[in-house]
């Protein structure tokens, strides 16, 4: 059964304050979404600190497309089908590592250079005379056509419909600026491994919750209470250890959420936490400001320093974290399942305490073993059921909703407000239905 | 190593294994030394001990105190309904330790089962306790889990393999 063929059908489950439970529950939906969502948005492949070396290569999934990023000889980087031009066999079968000068398939050893171009087949002389020079078959591996590397954090857009890589991001960009400007060499690299939860969840009720601040107080309570509990009788200026200043702070009133402020930009991006949030309170490093400082100039140093969001959002895939330096990246398994990755980041030329605060905060937060994500999981996981409930097909999004908000490019919101999740729908519609025929 | 020791030993890890399955965490925690540490290295047995990479946990006293206390809560909402867990062990084996020290190392292959609900979790792996002789009996310095499949793709694991 097909009920989602023409825009309408779409563009009806998402109303100015609303959306349908089916975005989160149909299963067609889901496919439509990786047929036409994620071909035409930009979505995050991976860091380029990943692949090294010419020949080193990143596996790894996108909407259903199995995807090899590749290190070039000449130091670029390409990104193609993980699929042997004969018949079809992943050159590669491990998340990562190095293929050496080329790729050679494991079913007939038929080889290609990096860059994917045909470079030998066993049993040539059999080919003479056929067509295969002039088919797909005969060119290699396919190369995807639409990829950047932006200050070594790699997207990819499947489709040739959507907008180009800067039209999309805009100044959602100023995310990974921030992020990569707090290296006085401007540079990063991902180290300490990646935390991978399977949540059985839609991936857009993940990507909301990214943006709620109203939760954590209901949702968090448990943790926090336990982390009061602990720490209290300690005096006021009592040095507290790493996981204490992380984990406190998730207990924040209402009106603290609401006074961190949000902005959001056109395409579904979202910064949480623009005046502050709850990683402003981690302790500062004199020698590193002034390293920083150095490098940029005291001005942009702290405006680097200063801007500790929440959460940054790059639509669809990605959620940053300039302080601690850490990311988010989501992706969509089926309509009820999503794969979640934590990956932590080690600031060149920065003290090793930064990356300690990745790691630790990645740990404590995002882990399999979180005692903090435990009850978002169980809370996502209880949505995803309580929807197949009838007699409200509607999930509320209507806090703060002002009808002057439409036609407002970038806006910048309360805290609390929940336009930073319409603005995601919002987005979704626009890329649902944009290549669609009617 | 005289038979007597080894005894006592593998009676410690059968003990505290059974004190986590009973959900006797506070007694639990406190067969850690002050010291003590409770850590699931990323990368199994793999991994060094140098800091360089991250674990699915990696505690203190003062975080497990607060695993446990969250547990308590009747607001720990992934709690409705609860966890239980069972720990299947190998015969463990000392891999460092003599009589006229007070350390001991010992490894211990596992099955691990958490359920909660519907759900059933299973995770392998082996255990490598160090422990020391104290005047009050064994503590645990370390208790390191190495799992099978520490990099894949978990979901949610509540309690303690
Ligand atoms: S499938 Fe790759 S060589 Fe045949
Ligand atoms: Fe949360």
């Amino acid at each position: 059964m097909t009920r989602f063929r023409r825009r309408a059908d779409i563009a009806a489950l998402v109303q100015d304050d609303r959306v349908h439970r089916d975005v989160y529950l149909n299963e067609e939906l889901f496919a439509l979404e990786q047929q036409h969502f994620f071909a035409n948005t930009w979505s995050y492949l991976g860091h380029a600190s990943q692949v090294p070396a010419a020949g080193d290569y990143l596996a790894v999934e996108i909407a259903g497309r199995p995807l090899l990023m590749v290190r070039q000889g000449d130091g670029g980087i390409r990104v193609l089908y993980n699929r042997c031009a004969h018949k079809g066999s992943k050159l590669v079968s491990d998340d990562c590592g190095s293929t050496g000068k080329f790729f050679r398939c494991p079913y007939h050893a038929w080889t290609y250079r990096l860059d994917g171009a045909p470079l030998a087949i066993p049993l040539k002389s059999g080919y003479e005379g056929t067509r295969l020079k002039d088919c797909e078959s005969g060119r290699g591996m396919v190369a995807l056509k639409h990829v950047v590397a932006y200050r070594d954090f790699v997207f990819v857009k499947i489709g040739d419909a959507g907008p180009d890589f800067e039209s999309y991001f805009g100044d959602a960009l100023g995310a990974i600026d921030n992020l990569v400007d707090r290296s006085p060499v401007g540079r990063l690299r991902i180290e300490g491994g990646v935390l991978r939860n399977v949540i059985h969840c839609n991936w857009k009720m993940y990507l909301e919750n990214i943006n709620d601040t109203v939760h954590p107080m209901s949702t968090h309570e448990s943790a926090t209470q336990a982390a009061n509990a602990l720490w209290q009788g300690q005096p006021a200026d009592a040095p507290k250890p790493m996981a204490m200043e992380q984990i406190l702070p998730f207990g924040a009133g209402y009106d603290f959420f609401d006074r961190m402020g949000g902005r959001i930009y056109p395409n579904g991006h979202s910064v949480l936490g623009i005046n502050f949030s709850i990683h402003s309170g981690y302790a500062q490093m004199r020698d590193y400001e002034q390293a920083l400082s150095d490098a940029h100039g005291v001005e942009r140093a702290a405006e680097i320093l200063q801007r500790s969001p929440q959460n940054s959002v790059c639509f669809p895939s990605l959620a940053l974290k300039g302080s601690p330096q850490a990311f988010r990246v989501i992706r969509p398994l089926a309509a009820d399942r999503t794969l979640i990755e934590a990956w932590s980041l080690r600031v060149e030329g920065a003290p090793a305490l930064l990356f300690e605060r990745s790691m630790t905060y990645n740990r404590l937060v995002f882990s399999p073993m979180s005692v903090v994500a435990h009850d978002d999981v169980h809370l996502f996981e209880n949505m995803q059921e309580g929807l197949r409930g009838e007699g409200n097909d509607w999930v509320s999004l209507h806090r703060g909703f002002d009808p002057a908000e439409f036609g407002q490019t970038t806006l910048e919101v309360n805290g609390t407000n929940e336009i930073l999740m319409r603005n995601q729908f919002r987005a979704w519609v626009k890329f649902m239905t944009l290549s669609m025929q009617d | 190593m005289d038979a007597q020791t080894e005894r006592r030993l593998f009676d410690f890890i059968a003990h505290e294994a059974r004190l986590l399955d009973a959900q006797r965490f506070d007694e639990w925690l406190a067969l850690f030394a002050d010291n003590g540490r409770y850590w699931v290295p990323l990368r199994g047995g793999a991994q060094a001990d140098d800091g360089s990479h991250n674990a699915l946990a990696d505690e203190d006293r003062l975080l497990l105190a607060l695993r446990i206390e969250r547990l308590k809560s009747p607001r720990a909402h992934s709690q409705h309904p609860p966890s239980s867990c069972q720990h299947i062990l190998q015969q463990p084996a000392l891999v460092h330790g003599d009589a006229r020290t007070p350390h001991y190392e010992l490894r211990t292959p596992f099955v691990y089962i958490e359920v909660r609900g519907e759900r059933q979790l299973m995770l392998a792996g082996c255990y490598r306790h160090r422990l020391i002789d104290r005047p009050g009996g064994l503590r645990i310095e370390l208790k390191r889990v190495d799992l099978l499949n520490p990099g894949a793709t978990l979901p949610a694991i509540q309690l303690f393999p």
